[in-house]
């Protein structure tokens, strides 16, 4: 028992005291309280182990920057790994534990690989576990390493994004964040000023300071009550910068109070702030540096400015019997706070000469002052027992070694880091700076550095820049840590030394230093000094790794934010939606569209229903609802010349009122898109495009227009989602269509297959094209969007006699494998030419130039053993598994003896014929027609025929009735 | 050219040793070498391409006298920023037999260059979640197996059973799992050190901190290069620059058919297993697996603009946090660590251009797009081959720039409909 | 993510944008009279530029306008947002035709 609560320090609310559970065990702490502070007023000393050697850990800082006390809260589904105890605000009813600890923190049987560490340093994993094979040893070590447990129930929290945008954006609430908002609010411009705590005033928090002859704490609720008072000043609290962006973007992570009132089925649990600013200010403070010697990881051992912390913030005193250690003037304060607190100073212990130190005097009334020393180590397991002081000649190596000094507590100061972390996020350029021993932004640049976060430190005095003491015999270098939470050690920095890993990424990657889930805040400089002394060389030569968002680890959830389940993508109703529900449909997704794939009736299975509805079709008549294809207008003058210069066939010549199949190629001559393009008056030309590349083609289209051939007098709009389309087909359509009462003559000779008509239908406009995707008479009927349930009841009650059955995506394909019609995706993909599918017929010869035109002449595109469209019979009449290869048996050097040379695109058990029908796409398909071919799914073997495509009425009577 | 450089095998009992040793004993991994004024060969990029070009050239080729050119430290570019994972299944069997001779030169590569390279074979798969999803994949298996390659194809509950934690019920449902069993992840530092330490064993001078500042090029041959450290005379240039190329080859006078883009990963803080393969998801993009220091490492789509600031973007971490969430839901409240990203070189077809060029003596190895990682020991192998011999070898030759004239594409992701 | 001045809507994010890449190149035709180089250097050959780079752009999810940018693809800073129809300012260096 070491920490105690000072009996009237701190901004806890005493009023309020709170029960908590810590590896099983109840404490006590009061509102305001963080899980560690009441730790440490409990006396706790063992809050962690690491995470390589499982040595026992204390708390080393206050704040975000905590390596050591990693903690898993909560159980189930709301558990939380790896928090660290710093940010963890104390509830009541809060279950903590710690992590990679076995069965309890304080008594760790994995300690046990503590005494291994001289046999496994730094990166021993790639010298090791290769004989007899790694997959021998990686279970063991994967089991040993990670530290809390991911929860394994869905997250009954919610996340949120919001946006924002403002003209200046200050980031940190301290003295420096407040003293920027005052200037920004008063300068007259909108202002939001972000902090991750919940409440405003960095460290002079409770510390008895004065500024402009105000007490500190007075100084922050008046500056705080004129940014809350001034229409345009805003605050958010508890919210982190976690990373800066491309042109003033800041992403904040605002998380919610945990002691707020929780909801019944889950809380919004943190928001993502997506805020643009003309003007970022940093003012996110600074990071106290440990120093670097023997046993600097024993519990006990703690940043000087993180024991003022517990204490002025929370009361809490960190020992009792106190040696400070240091390297500047700052570190003096913590040492004052708690002796006037009641701990007694020990020693202090500062590298500096006695001429450098500035409060020497004032310092040497109240407690013995060593210059020129630092610990060389500190005796003590699982808490400081002592400390073993070694005085530093000039070169900063150990001269002498001095008397053990007893101890509860080492305080270490081995100076300031300014947070430069958001900073370099947008490429801030870093400065070494001697002054501080540390980096600063190079300004200006992209954002405002203000404070100590630019390196502007009033107190530091004059900082000797040694982390720890050369010794000769190196014997503590085993268990000198640089990195606390992945053990990284001095003798590991040294390793990477010898090894030739120099370059700073070189010793940050083999080493892992800086890459624990502190992401180094409180050693990468550390490092880096280290590694500079070692190379002989500065550290402003040596450099330091670039800072990666986010600055503080982020929920998953909070990135996805409303993106989950059904909002994660937005499906697309068709108009006649609750029709198709209402007749039983079996929805589906196909593409972001929610389609009808099949209607079963009662009991029937898929192939049942399928093969009812295309027998319905090929007999009497189907509706379907086709209302996702694309449909883009094209309008003007030169409509017709620009769809000439688009497509490869002929428009321009294409008289008003016909429509044509045609496909849309690429540059690369490959097929875009594939659709029905109609004339609809001299200047007007309705595109047809798939319904999953809708936006793809009217992209296009503009594409060209826009950029290409600006000078046509063309417009584009697509129309997709203002017409809805039924078809309906099969050699009862005429019939049902007549019936109808529409304002066009539907007869076979007023209008012929591929042709377009306009009019009206239930007094409202409609279009109707003779299109045939089925190989029956066909009439695609589109009417305004609103209208489509409407037109599709009067259809289906004016059909229903006549045997009119609506049918699904899936009978639709059936009926079209059947006439050998291509399926965008299924017989195309990204390298298919219009004449692998036999449609050379659709590029015309006559004209001088389309897209894609001069990669039909390519020598890929001349080859004769292109993968051509052909349709493919089994010898058992069975329908070939989609995805079986055409196998060949002629060798082929770099292929082998049995190589692909195509596949089955398209296969069905088509009703109408009464055996599989298959389409594929096959090496020189087209000449090979009759040869029979092995077709290989897995392991399973089959003949097949190779055939024109195309099985079911090849002259195409039917459709043209 | 040098002396025997210091070299201790890596082992248990050297590890022992070097224990009592208090880790003294160890010899650098590899010489930091001086430029000497020429070479048989000069490669340009100490990636892991690179510096596994170097290894084969000497271990295979007898090319004795080669050096690297690294404008900063080893292993620094795409080689330490991507996702580490290894597999072969593709689609058309140019891509199959480039990429599976990576494979099994991976599954040798801890033994051959005695460098524990950690590949875990813990198997790859791509999820399908629609009816078009199944047969893309299905055709995808099939072709694996023709290619030599191993596949497996499971209906949803297999896939369900075999992929511990999946979301029982998710917005995109799982139709259908590919498995490729070789495939997995390795420790993507270590593969570039590997190959340094053994091609520094075998005399190959790697030289950091070297920026390429031009080429010497005189009837249509390349004479040297002129670097920060001086110009360098040799006969056999090759570039292995990843995102860089198009400014290096520039430098040659040259165009290459490239654009450079970021390619964002992301890891979480480290856990305790949950995942114990590696998934691709086609609905969303984004692939997934654990790392042995517990960390899930993601990785989603390009960002879609040309970009050389290896930095990550917002967007695209978005995206990728609702694709994770999407499979596994309990992920929610792990927390991203880290954002980084990589600069990809990509083609129009995003497979690699492995060719000589209209400079004489000058190679390309580039064009790896997303997928250089999995590809370093075959892109060294075939590509020491063309340097050492000025001849494709029979798995590179459809790679070479004739295909950008002839329209030859290996389009695997227009093929495959699979985001490579 | 990227802070795009649209020429039609103004200042919009990224995400609205699409990047068709390098900008101002120029079809060759007619096509008889193009030869394979020249058409492959058209389809694939990109300048590729560390900085600055002139860029087409759409703005998808907006006025679904076509525009040219020029941007510095290792700052990702823009300097000049300007119409498809517009040739290259010429004081501006690097990338393009």
């Amino acid at each position: 028992m070491t920490g105690w609560r000072h009996a009237s320090l701190g901004l806890v609310d005493r009023s309020r005291p709170i029960s908590f559970r810590w590896e099983g065990r109840s404490y006590r702490g009061f509102r305001g309280d963080t899980l560690a502070s009441a730790l440490l007023a409990n006396g706790v000393s063992i809050v962690g182990r690491s995470f390589k050697h499982h040595r026992p850990r204390g708390l080393l800082a206050a704040g975000l920057e905590e390596p050591s006390a990693i903690v898993q809260t909560g159980a189930g589904a709301k558990s939380l790994p790896n928090l660290r105890a710093t940010e963890v605000d104390l509830v009541e009813g809060l279950e903590a534990h710690a992590v990679n600890a076995w069965p309890s923190v304080s008594t760790d049987v994995f300690a046990s690989l503590g005494l291994m560490k001289r046999f496994i340093p730094a990166a021993f994993y790639y010298k090791t576990f290769m004989w007899p094979g790694w997959e021998l040893f990686e279970p063991w070590i994967r089991r040993l390493a990670g530290l809390g447990h991911a929860p394994d129930q869905p997250d009954p929290d919610t996340y949120e994004h919001a946006h924002d945008h403002v003209d200046t954006l200050i980031i940190g609430a301290g003295v420096a964040g407040l003293q920027a908002a005052l200037a920004s609010i008063r300068s007259g411009v909108t202002t939001l000023l972000i902090e991750h705590d919940a409440v405003a005033g960095g460290r002079a928090l409770g510390a008895e300071q004065s500024l402009s002859g105000t007490p500190v704490g007075s100084w922050i609720a008046e500056a705080l009550a004129e940014i809350d008072a001034a229409p345009h000043g805003r605050r958010l609290m508890r919210s982190t910068a976690i990373g800066l962006y491309d042109h003033g973007l800041a992403a904040i992570y605002e998380h919610s109070d945990p002691a707020g009132p929780p909801g019944d089925h889950g809380s919004l649990r943190g928001r993502l702030w997506k805020i643009r600013a003309r003007r970022i200010i940093v003012a996110a403070g600074a990071i106290e540096r440990p120093l670097v010697f023997s046993g600097n990881d024993c519990p006990g051992v703690m940043l000087a400015s993180a024991a003022e912390t517990y204490l002025h913030r929370y009361g809490v005193v960190s020992g009792r019997r106190i040696v400070l250690a240091a390297n500047n003037d700052r570190a003096y304060r913590a040492a004052f706070a708690l002796n006037d607190a009641g701990a007694e100073i020990v020693a202090v212990l500062d590298a500096r000469p006695e001429a450098d130190i500035g409060l020497l005097e004032i310092a040497r009334e109240r407690f013995p002052v060593h210059s020129e020393t630092l610990p060389l180590r500190v005796e003590g397991r699982d808490r400081v027992r002592a400390v073993r002081p070694a005085r530093l000649d000039g070169s900063g190596a150990m001269a002498s070694l001095s008397d053990e000094i007893a101890c509860d507590t080492v305080l270490v100061s081995g100076g300031w880091t300014p947070s430069v972390h958001l900073h370099s996020h947008i490429g801030g350029r870093l400065r070494w700076d001697d002054m501080i021993s540390s980096f600063v932004p190079v300004q200006p640049s992209d954002v405002l550095s203000v404070g100590e976060a630019a390196g502007e430190f009033a107190d530091l005095g004059r900082i000797r820049p040694i982390v720890c003491v050369e010794t000769p015999g190196g014997r503590e270098e085993e268990t000198a840590f640089v990195d606390l939470q992945n053990d990284v050690t001095l003798l590991d920095v040294r390793l990477a030394v010898r090894e030739n890993f120099r370059s700073v990424e070189h010793l940050k990657r083999y080493t892992t230093l800086g890459m624990a889930t502190d992401q180094g805040k409180t050693s990468n400089i550390n490092g880096l000094a280290i590694l500079a002394a070692e190379l002989g060389r500065t550290p402003a030569e040596v450099g330091v790794t670039r800072f990666r968002p986010p600055y503080h680890p982020t929920p998953i959830g909070a990135f996805a934010g409303h993106r989950i389940g059904d909002t994660l993508r937005p499906r697309r109703r068709l108009a006649a939606d609750a029709a198709h529900a209402r007749m039983g449909a079996r929805m589906e997704d196909y593409g972001h569209w929610s389609r009808p794939a099949f209607y079963p009736q009662a009991r029937e299975t898929e192939r049942e229903a399928v093969h009812r509805e295309a027998c319905a079709v090929r007999t009497a008549a189907g509706l379907f609802d086709a209302s996702s294809l694309g449909k883009i207008e094209v309008i003007g003058p030169d409509a017709g010349l620009f769809l000439d210069r688009i497509y490869p066939g002929s428009m321009a010549a294409m008289k008003p009122g016909r429509c044509k199949y045609a496909v849309m190629l690429s540059e690369h001559a490959t097929i875009l898109d594939d659709g029905v393009v109609a004339r609809l008056d001299t200047n007007r030309f309705l595109v047809g495009a798939t319904s999953g590349n809708a936006e793809k083609v009217a992209a296009h289209l503009e594409d060209w227009l826009q950029c290409e051939w600006p000078e046509l007098r063309v417009m584009t709009t697509d129309v997709t989602m203002d017409w809805a389309v039924m078809t309906i087909s099969g050699p009862k359509a005429r019939l049902i269509l007549a019936q109808l009462g529409a304002s066009i003559d539907v007869s076979r000779e007023a209008f012929p297959h591929l042709s377009v008509r306009e009019g009206t239908l239930l007094g409202v406009p409609c279009r109707i094209q003779r299109v045939s995707f089925t190989g029956e008479v066909s009439f695609e009927i589109s009417i305004p969007w609103a209208y489509a349930e409407d037109l599709h009841s009067r259809l289906m009650a004016s059909g229903a006699s006549l045997g009119l059955t609506p049918v699904g995506i899936e009978a639709i394909m059936t009926l079209r494998i059947e006439k050998g019609f291509i399926h965008l995706g299924s017989e195309t993909d990204g390298v298919t030419l219009p004449d692998d599918l036999g449609l050379s017929g659709l590029v015309s010869r006559r004209k001088a130039d389309f897209v894609g035109k001069r990669s039909l002449s390519r020598p890929e595109a001349l080859r004769q053993d292109r993968r051509q469209l052909v349709g493919l019979e089994t010898l058992d009449g069975s329908a070939p598994p989609i995805g079986a290869h055409v196998v060949s048996d002629r060798p082929d050097s770099l292929r082998g003896a049995a190589h692909s040379e195509g596949w089955v695109t398209s296969s069905i058990l088509s009703p109408t014929l009464s055996r599989g029908i298959a389409l594929g796409l096959v090496e020189a398909g087209r000449s090979r027609h009759g040869e029979i071919v092995i077709l290989r799914d897995g392991n399973r073997v089959l003949k097949a025929r190779i055939t024109p495509p195309g099985a079911y009425d090849p002259s195409g009577e039917r459709m043209h009735d | 050219m040098t002396a025997a450089r210091p070299w201790r095998r890596y082992s248990g009992l050297s590890l022992l040793r070097a224990g009592f040793e208090r880790q003294r004993g160890w010899p650098p991994a590899f010489i930091d070498a001086t430029p000497q004024s020429s070479y048989d060969v000069v490669i340009v990029g100490g990636g892991g391409h690179g510096l596994a070009t170097a290894y084969y050239l000497a271990r295979h080729h007898g090319v004795r006298r080669i050096c690297v050119l690294e404008k900063g430290w080893i292993g620094g570019g795409n080689t330490g920023r991507n996702t580490t994972v290894i597999r072969s299944n593709y689609f058309f069997p140019e891509s199959a037999a480039l990429y599976d001779l990576s494979l099994r030169l991976y599954e040798g590569l801890s033994a051959e260059l005695n460098y524990n390279i950690m590949f875990s074979q813990r198997g790859v798969w791509m999820l399908g979640h629609s009816r078009h999803d199944e047969e893309i994949l299905r055709r995808s298996a099939n072709a694996m197996l023709l290619n030599g390659v191993d596949a497996e194809f499971y209906n949803d509950a297999e896939t369900h059973r075999r992929i511990r934690g999946l979301h029982p019920n998710p917005s995109f449902p799982i139709r259908c799992g590919l498995l490729q069993p070789r495939g997995g992840v390795a420790r993507h530092d270590a593969v570039a050190w590997a190959y340094a330490r053994a091609a520094s064993r075998l005399g190959v001078d790697i030289i950091q901190n070297c920026e390429v500042l031009g080429f010497e090029i005189s009837d249509g041959r390349v004479r040297s290069v002129r670097t920060s450290r001086g110009d360098i005379r040799a006969p056999v240039v090759g570039l292995a620059a990843a995102g860089h190329s198009s400014n290096v080859a520039g430098l040659a006078g040259l165009s290459l058919p490239l654009t450079s883009y970021a390619l964002q990963a992301f890891v979480s803080e480290p856990v305790k297993p949950v995942l114990d393969t590696v998934l691709i998801t086609s609905a969303t993009g984004v692939y997934l697996s654990q790392s042995d220091k517990g960390e899930l490492v993601i990785g989603g789509g390009l960002d879609l603009f040309p970009s050389y600031a290896q930095r990550g973007s917002l967007p695209n971490m978005e995206r990728s946090a609702a694709g994770v969430l999407e499979l596994f839901p309990q992920f929610s409240r792990l927390r991203f660590l880290r954002q980084w990203a990589g600069i990809c070189d990509v083609s129009h077809d995003s497979s690699p251009i492995l060719s000589a060029t209209e400079v004489e003596g000058l190679y390309v190895n580039c064009g790896w797009g997303t997928g250089g990682f999995k590809a370093i020991p075959a892109g060294g192998w075939l590509f020491s081959h063309l340097l050492a011999t000025g001849r494709s070898e029979a798995r590179a030759r459809a790679f070479t720039l004739e295909r950008f004239l002839t329209g030859a594409m290996i389009d695997e992701a227009g093929a495959a409909a699979i985001a490579h | 993510m990227l802070l795009i001045d649209c020429p039609v809507c103004g200042q919009r994010s990224e995400d609205e944008f699409r990047c068709a890449g390098q900008a101002h190149l120029v079809r060759p035709g007619p096509p008889d009279a193009v030869t394979d180089e020249a058409w492959s250097a058209y389809l694939y050959q990109r300048t590729n530029l560390k900085g600055v780079s002139a860029e087409r752009w759409l703005h998808e999810f907006g006025c679904r306008r076509w525009f040219n940018i020029l941007r510095d693809t290792l700052t990702h800073q823009i300097l000049h947002v300007y119409p498809v129809t517009q040739a290259r300012r010429p004081e501006e260096t690097g990338g393009g035709e």
